[in-house]
């Protein structure tokens, strides 16, 4: 294995130092180190290092779409995003409900080697929502999954998913909720409001949102277990995650780039490009997702990386599939929301983005400190760079952008996985 | 302008110039044996339906041969469209085949918007889903101003299924344009989430709100809304937001009764208020809607912009552009 001396990149924006990284991990860290023999130099000073970034929300569509994405493409645009994990969700055709399904995605992530693909196991057998999958078989494959989403779809039953925050105790896993009540969203475009109003198109009102997670931080506090909420995208959800918390409920919560930053009026163009579920919000909400971040209310970023084949895009706003792509751009859009802003630094970034959703994902390797002895997965970024958002130039298989022709702060310049660099001058290397 | 996708397209000028030129088109035909006129003659205008309606298609259509258009018109039975091909390919294909103008009807909000991005000519939104209507609006406004000489400051009344009502979000959006107060009148469960924000006052309570109307507006209510639980029964929605002979009473002398159809007779309007000659427009409506569609058509493929102060100022029906040449008399905007 390849030594690296990474010289004088400021890890989390603070004193820059020198970085050397040999048998997988960091073997040292300290100003003027010199490399050893046959050591690979990298000049970073002005990057600043992280943590490589942890996804806890990624669709990579194989086995299924995989016209839209298969593991490989998704890995590399996650690699190209900074990640060193992703988690890839169990909406593929066929479902991710069984251990034989969840190792082949492991298995896929393996060979493709740009990241660790962890399968996420379904709740429920074929996301019906009627009975719960073999978690225990799941948990216990290869891909040792621990955390189970029904996600594009709810647990809408209040005794099934019970049973599963239950279940999942025995493995330490946990339940990653898609929080949307189903009665209250048939039929749903867009967030229920003023700009909906106007353009005739069916609300999907907030409150089916938050009646979901309010049911399920009760639910989980009852019977001692962890809940995850996806994509939390309402102030008022951000409201009663903050009072679960003080009431010691385990409960955890992600937000995607998307929902920090754009809003519900950009369906007036009638682009699907801009449908997602949950919906694009208001102002208000963005505040009080931006507020419950920093606070930590809100546990981590999650992209929610949902990439469309164009003929489910290009059509009316009502026939075409809620979802955007969110890895190659996620650290961006946090940095212009989070950073920039002011509301938070680069540690609570990296605390967001890989620290946190690397616990709350169990994996023991990943989110670790830049400190000597740990693994040397790592991302370096170059703050001052500023670049405009192609979608023919993504490394995903779609072009489902809603950033095309945006203007984002801070690049990728490389990525290492355990040693390893990924991601080099800002390209894809496998 | 170049589309008509929302009736927010158009400022007070431009709705005013659709209006004015309805007028000269329907004294022009008026007068005519032969009732067309030449001044589209060698355009293409598609009517392109994919839900049924009967009565704008042939409006539409009737509209674009009075001005001498080529006339095709796809529905969504029987052509390509109900074999599953989507917007995108029909409206490459229209372009394909040189269409100057589309007019879209489409059970989904903003269809046409998608397909303005798509073609090279003029787009006219015949009804999108939930969104808009904007001839409709329009024809509308014409009628108002036919029958009671203005829109500015007249009080209109709009009752029923605004939720789901192209007519009303274009209707509210035409006649704030041109100075109308509206009311909205509808149970709480048939009003959007932010209707707040509309230009419109918002009332429960028809019986309050026709006394001060000079124009009431009834809106279709679907029976299906009842399963929905929009509303308990036909019978309790007719009770409480029915036009009947009792409300009719209420109305101010010389208000007017309309309805965009088709009607549930029984259901949002009794059959006798229906037929009221002296208040119903009802059937007048169908006929404006002729005049005033072939004045957008006229604007949008014939003629100046109704932008242009040129037209405003020369509203004769003497102009040749409508009266006298042909199509190589009028400037073409295609491609503008």
């Amino acid at each position: 294995m390849t030594a690296w001396l990474i010289r004088g990149p400021a890890p989390y924006g603070g004193e820059p130092t020198d970085l050397l990284v040999r048998d997988g991990v960091i073997a040292e860290v300290g100003r003027g180190l010199s490399a050893p023999r046959g050591a690979h130099r990298l000049d970073a000073v002005g990057l600043v290092a992280l943590p490589g970034l942890v996804d806890l929300h990624t669709h990579l569509r194989e086995p299924g779409r995989e016209d839209a994405e298969t593991v490989e493409t998704g890995s590399r645009a996650a690699a190209l995003g900074g990640y060193t994990a992703v988690h890839a969700m169990a909406n593929t055709d066929p479902v991710a409900d069984t251990a034989g399904v969840v190792e082949q995605v492991w298995r896929l992530g393996r060979e493709a080697g740009l990241v660790d693909v962890r399968p996420v196991g379904a709740v429920t057998a074929g996301l019906a929502g009627e009975r719960l999958a073999e978690l225990g078989a799941m948990a216990d494959s290869a891909a040792r999954v621990r955390v189970f989403s029904d996600d594009g779809r709810c647990v809408a039953d209040a005794a099934l998913m019970r049973r599963a925050l239950e279940y999942v105790k025995a493995f330490d896993g946990v339940v990653a909720q898609h929080a949307e009540e189903p009665r209250l969203t048939a039929g749903a475009q867009m967030n229920e409001g003023a700009v909906a109003a106007r353009l005739g198109l069916a609300g999907w009102p907030a409150a089916a949102e938050e009646a979901v997670i309010a049911r399920d931080v009760l639910l989980a506090g009852h019977v001692g277990s962890r809940l995850h909420v996806c994509h939390v995208s309402t102030a008022g959800s951000v409201a009663i995650l903050r009072w679960a918390k003080t009431k010691g409920t385990r409960v955890t919560a992600e937000v995607t780039p998307h929902h920090l930053l754009l809003t519900d009026e950009l369906a007036e163009t009638y682009d699907p490009v801009y449908k997602v579920n949950p919906p694009l919000r208001t102002a208000e909400d963005i505040a009080a997702l931006r507020a419950g971040l920093a606070d930590g209310t809100i546990d981590a970023v999650a992209t929610d990386h949902a990439p469309h084949a164009l003929e489910d895009k290009e059509t009316e706003w009502g026939a075409a599939r809620p979802g955007m792509l969110g890895l190659e751009t996620a650290l961006s859009v946090a940095v212009l929301t989070l950073v920039e802003s002011g509301v938070m630094d680069w540690r609570a970034v990296a605390d967001r983005m890989s620290v946190r959703p690397a616990r709350i994902g169990r994996l023991g390797d990943a989110g670790r400190d830049l400190t000597e002895g740990e693994p040397a997965s790592l991302v370096l970024v170059d703050p001052a760079a500023r670049w405009q958002v192609d979608p023919a130039a993504s490394a995903s298989r779609s072009r489902n952008t809603p950033y095309a022709g945006r203007e984002l702060p801070a690049r990728v310049v490389a990525t290492f996985l355990r040693g390893e660099p990924t991601v080099f001058d800002g390209k894809a290397l496998l | 302008m170049r589309h008509l996708l929302s009736a927010a397209d158009l400022g007070r000028d431009d709705a005013l110039a659709v209006l004015d030129t309805a007028e000269r088109m329907e004294s022009a035909i008026a007068g005519r044996e032969v009732k067309k006129l030449p001044t589209l003659r060698g355009r293409t205008v598609v009517n392109l339906f994919f839900e049924d309606s009967t009565r704008t298609r042939t409006s539409f259509e009737l509209a674009a041969k009075r001005l001498s258009a080529d006339v095709v018109t796809f529905s969504a039975k029987g052509s390509s469209v109900s074999k599953g091909e989507s917007l995108k390919d029909t409206a490459l294909t229209l372009e394909a085949m040189g269409s100057d103008a589309v007019v879209v009807r489409h059970s989904m909000s903003g269809a046409p918007h998608r397909l303005a991005g798509w073609v090279r000519g003029s787009v006219v939104n015949a009804g999108d889903g939930t969104h808009e209507h904007p001839t409709q609006a329009l024809l509308d406004a014409y009628t108002m101003r036919r029958r009671l000489g203005r829109v500015d400051g007249l009080r209109v009344t709009i009752v029923g299924d605004v939720l789901h009502s192209r007519v009303a979000r274009s209707n509210v959006l035409l006649l704030a344009t041109l100075g109308a107060e509206v009311t909205l009148v509808a149970p709480p469960t048939l009003l959007p989430v932010g209707v707040e924000a509309w230009p419109a006052a918002v009332s429960y309570d028809l019986d309050a709100s026709l006394p001060k109307a000079d124009a009431v507006m009834m809106l279709r209510v679907q029976r299906e809304r009842m399963g929905d639980s929009y509303f308990p029964s036909a019978r309790e929605y007719s009770r409480r937001y029915g036009l009947d002979r009792r409300r009719l009473a209420l109305l101010p002398d010389d208000a007017i009764v309309m309805h965009a159809g088709p009607m549930n007779r029984g259901m949002e309007i009794a059959a006798e208020v229906a037929d009221d000659p002296r208040r119903s427009t009802i059937v007048e409506q169908v006929s404006n809607g002729v005049s005033v569609r072939m004045a957008v058509l006229y604007l949008l493929l014939g003629g100046p912009s109704p932008r242009d102060p040129s037209l405003l100022g020369a509203p004769s029906p003497r102009d040749p552009a409508l009266l006298g040449g042909g199509a190589g008399t009028v400037p073409r905007r295609r491609r503008a």
